[in-house]
């Protein structure tokens, strides 16, 4: 295969390299390698993306050349082949894996393999797709710009400056930078749209236990979800398809599938539907190149004879801090596991006694970086005798607001839109230093998640006064994803029409990005 | 409400597990205070008549067939122990010496 068909190859959607796969006109060990290739020649180390905390190589390629001889052989087995079979896919290093080591982006898991499978990744193995790696993440997915990953930040391909969004910069840097097509990420406050948003590419977070959480080490369960990361609306569609369903193994996932999401974004209509902007959810504090790329993807929805109305949901101001108060409780409680006993790290105190609670002082205090301890240690604060009322409590009450005006609003609309992250992505370091700053990235994405409700993040464009990506996200109400799908597609092919072609088209060459950046 | 101090800061990071130095302490009470400043106003935001929502999509009596499904062997389960022995974890003094 020639360099231009590699090059060609990794800039496919999913749904096209399926499409060539099944005709025959390129093989799945041809599609794995040119994005390894890709891998190797982008994501490297100091100079590089630093997308991927670990590659898959040997494993991916088995995969592909299993669906190349399964596909070469045909009969039955050829045409039971999953549609995504040989499209690789990359996974966030929080969900974990057989055969390839899970960090969580810390230093307390540095070197563990798993000894199962996330339900998801079964998933992934049943369908052939093969795995390419691993993705950088904030410390067990705590953050907004990947810097609190114990392994050094991921860069954002359209300026290796600046943050790819986070916790799951890995997979969306992957995916913008065209080293996968596909790939996984979680999402508990944002995690998966943010990322997609500031890097132009899209995610998705599902109803909450629409994809199973089972193998995805968990921040605060009742707000994480496992969904996808692509390029395009219906390739995240192909996703879910494949990920989600019910999952006896969590016992949070729901009963019922929530219908056929590829087929809502191939329907593109959005003729007399009703999309609601949330009053609290733009204007004040949103720069100005995100709040003009928004207001242009409204007129674009009306243009195509949608109804635009406005809906308030006056709760919405106390999502955030609700949020970190829940969010940290049920950290601190999921995290004290680790505690140098059955896995991971184990660091022994310097001075005697050699006891057990010291040994787990010491190896909590080795092995966790500052934003987990903090969260730690305020969701300890928020559960303690006194102020459990004041504030878990008060908080959860909130959650119950914050779902009251999700009715309401979608008694009046059938979609939600809003921006989805505050600003476009800003500098490495720029707000390492104040962790309140950075919380405030996530202010549009969090009433997703405390409500349980699904929700997409599509690029809108670019900001006027930097040029980098802003995202749109859409909600819908608990169990109508479809909806997402079906106006996320028409507005993605609205927008392209006016780019004349992907966002992604006009990012600058990153070849030239990771020369440049070597050279400082 | 109270504000978090360096006292409070250290209680919890004894109850949590986690060992700080002075500096990480005096750090970390003034980061947190900042934050619990910022959230506090979520205490004023509901009144006593609204419930409590822990989980977003409640699902209710969630069974499966008791049956003995998947187990790990010995060794899976112990295969990333920082110590084992005799098919079991191994760690250190659980009670002081004294």
């Amino acid at each position: 295969m020639t360099e231009t068909n590699s090059t060609e190859l990794i800039r496919l959607s999913a749904a096209q390299l399926a499409a060539k796969l099944a005709a025959g006109e390129v093989t799945a060990v041809e599609v794995t390698q040119a994005h390894l290739d890709r891998i190797a020649a982008v994501d490297g180390g100091e100079r590089g993306v630093n997308a991927f905390l670990h590659v898959n190589t040997e494993e991916a390629l088995a995969v592909a050349a299993e669906v190349d001889a399964i596909r070469a052989a045909g009969g039955q087995a050829a045409e039971e082949l999953h549609e995504l079979a040989g499209v690789p896919i990359a996974v966030k290093d929080l969900i974990v894996t057989i055969g390839q080591p899970t960090t969580a982006g810390s230093k307390i898991l540095e070197g563990w393999h798993s000894p199962y499978d996330a339900t998801v990744v079964k998933k992934l193995r049943a369908a052939k797709m093969p795995i390419l790696g691993k993705t950088n993440l904030d410390e067990f997915a705590m953050g907004s710009s990947t810097e609190h990953s114990a392994f050094g930040p991921t860069r954002n391909p359209w300026d290796l400056d600046r943050i790819p969004g986070g916790s799951g910069g890995g997979s969306a840097a992957a995916v913008a930078a065209f080293e996968a097509p596909l790939a996984l990420g979680t999402d508990t406050g944002g995690s998966i749209r943010q990322p997609g948003a500031v890097t132009g590419t899209v995610g998705v977070k599902p109803t909450y236990g629409g994809v199973s959480r089972y193998g995805a080490i968990a921040m605060a369960s009742s707000l994480d979800q496992i969904g996808p990361v692509s390029r395009t609306v219906l390739d995240s569609a192909l996703l879910q398809q494949v990920i989600g369903g019910h999952d006896p193994h969590d016992s949070t996932s729901l009963p019922d599938p929530l219908g056929d999401l590829v087929a809502a974004a191939r329907l593109g209509n959005v003729d007399g539907m009703k999309i609601g902007i949330i009053k609290e959810l733009h204007g004040e504090g949103y720069q100005a190149g995100v709040e003009n790329r928004f207001n242009e993807s409204l007129e674009l929805l009306k243009e195509a004879g949608a109804e635009i109305v406005e809906v308030s949901c006056p709760n919405f101001q106390y999502a955030l801090g609700a949020y970190y108060l829940i969010m940290p409780s049920e950290a601190s409680s999921n995290l004290a596991k680790f505690d140098g006993v059955r896995y991971g790290l184990r660091v022994l105190p310097e001075e005697p006694p050699l006891t057990i609670e010291r040994v787990m002082g010491a190896t909590r205090a080795a092995g966790f970086g500052d934003e987990v301890k903090r969260r730690i240690i305020l969701g300890t604060y928020a559960l303690s005798a006194g102020y459990y009322d004041a504030y878990y409590g008060s908080a959860q009450k909130v959650r119950t607001l914050i779902q009251r005006d999700f009715e309401a609003a979608f008694a009046k609309a059938d979609v939600l839109i809003s921006p989805t992250a505050p600003t476009t992505a800003f500098k490495l370091g720029e707000k390492l230093d104040d962790p309140l700053a950075m919380y405030l990235n996530d202010v549009a994405t969090i009433p997703a998640n405390m409500a349980g409700v699904p929700g997409l993040s599509l690029p809108g464009g670019l900001a006027d006064e930097d040029g980098l990506p802003v995202g749109i996200q859409l909600l819908a109400p608990a169990r109508e994803d479809a909806r997402l799908y079906r106006v996320g597609a028409v507005l993605e092919s609205l927008l392209e029409a006016k780019w004349g072609g992907p966002l992604l088209d006009k990012a600058p060459s990153l070849a030239e990005l990771v020369e440049t950046q070597e050279a400082k | 409400m109270a504000a978090i101090n360096r006292d409070d800061v250290a209680h919890l990071a004894r109850l949590a597990h986690i060992e700080m130095s002075a500096e990480e302490l005096d750090r970390m009470a003034g980061e947190l205070a900042v934050i619990v400043d910022a959230v506090k106003s979520v205490s004023e935001a509901a009144g006593d008549g609204v419930p409590a929502t822990s989980h977003p999509i409640p699902l209710s009596n969630v069974f499966r067939e008791d049956e003995v499904g998947h187990t790990f062997t010995a060794e899976q389960a112990l295969s990333g122990a920082p110590d084992s022995d005799a098919d079991r974890f191994k760690v250190p003094a659980i009670l002081d010496e004294d």
